[in-house]
Order: structure tokens, then C-alpha cells, then sequence
């Protein structure tokens, strides 16, 4: 079953809750996202390792239910 | 082949190859638009690559993802080292880091001549 943008935030937040994150449907057939994620805990984490941190609040989903997650992550700027 | 075995397997692969992307098809023909993506870049700047086909070994489909800890497919490795997947690459690319890599490690590609 697809996910909603929705609850892909709120497995976010849920992991990093300063998070400020952005999705977009794609294709609006809820199987295809884009999702930037904007949060203080990615300072100084190179760009796998701020990946990585999102798709371990993913919870595997990542490569399974979804597929299509087009990611983009970065620390705020001060 | 244990996963023990396919890890060795990747090892070696990366080790042996300045630049390896495993992939869903080949370079040629690739069989997914992430895929695609890579391949498109890496093209682009004129990079020599060895492509893996996950499609044709169930074993390194699994195998690729908990040898980096890394969820998809693509991957791309330059000198044994894992850089990331379709975004990171884009990402990379654009923001000229991808050629800084390149450079940096000593492998060989076009896009001096490109921006000269």
C-alpha cells in the first residue's frame, strides 16, 4: 500500500522532532515524493550520514513500500 | 553465496575498480530511472565505471544494501569508498563536488575539457 506525505512526516518527526521537512507528491499517484529535510541534529554529518538518519526514522520502509523518496537534507542555516 | 561471501565479493569489486556503480541494468541499458540518473552523470563527465547489474543476482540486490548500510539502488563507490545513491550524486554533481571527488582521488574524466 502506498504512503501518505503525511504520515512519511510524521515517522520524521518523530526521530527529529526540530525537523522542518517538505514533500511533495510527484506524480500526485501518492507512490512517488520528494521530501527535503531541514534539521540542527545534521551539523557537521555528511550527506550519507544525514540520509541515513532519515531513512532510520523511516524504519525500513525505505526500499520497500517506498520506492520512489527523492531526498534532499541540510542543516539550517545560522 | 552467503552473505559473508557477497560481501567479499563487493569488496573486491570496489577495491579493484576506481569507479563501480552498482545498478539496475547496465550502463547501456539502464532498468530504472534512479539508475538512469547516475549513469546519466557519470557519462556526462566522461568517467570510465565498472556498472553491477543487481537485477541478475538476488544475493548482491540484498548483498550491496547491508555491505553500506544503505537502503537503494543505485550505489555508487569511487576508490573502495561508498558515496551515496541517485540524490546524493545529483546533489553532488551539481554543486561541483562530485568533479572535486574525482580530482581529489585521481580518476580520470572529461569535465576539465567541458568547462575549458
Amino acid at each position: 500500500m502506498p504512503m501518505d506525505a503525511k504520515e512519511i512526516e510524521q515517522l520524521i518527526k518523530a526521530r527529529l522532532p526540530d525537523a522542518e521537512v517538505t514533500i511533495k507528491d510527484l506524480a500526485g499517484d501518492g507512490d512517488h515524493f520528494a521530501a527535503h529535510v531541514v534539521t540542527r541534529e545534521f551539523k557537521g554529518k555528511t550527506r550519507v550520514q544525514q540520509h541515513k538518519m532519515v531513512y532510520d526514522a523511516l524504519q525500513g520502509r525505505m526500499g520497500g513500500v517506498l520506492h520512489a523518496l527523492a531526498l534532499t537534507t541540510a542543516a539550517p542555516k545560522d | 553465496m552467503s552473505e559473508q561471501a557477497v560481501h567479499d565479493w563487493i569488496r573486491k569489486a570496489v577495491a579493484s575498480n576506481d569507479v563501480v556503480l552498482f545498478m539496475k541494468g547496465n550502463q547501456n541499458s539502464p532498468q530504472c530511472g534512479f539508475s538512469a540518473q547516475v549513469v546519466q552523470i557519470l557519462g556526462h563527465l566522461g568517467v570510465a565505471y565498472k556498472d553491477v547489474n543487481v537485477l541478475e543476482d538476488m544475493g548482491i540486490r540484498d548483498g550491496i544494501k547491508s555491505f553500506s548500510s544503505w537502503p537503494t539502488i543505485p550505489q555508487l563507490y569511487i576508490k573502495g569508498e561508498f558515496v551515496g545513491g541517485c540524490d546524493i550524486v545529483r546533489e553532488m554533481f551539481q554543486a561541483g563536488e562530485l568533479q572535486q571527488i574525482l580530482d581529489e582521488k585521481g580518476v580520470a574524466h572529461d569535465s576539465a575539457k567541458l568547462t575549458a
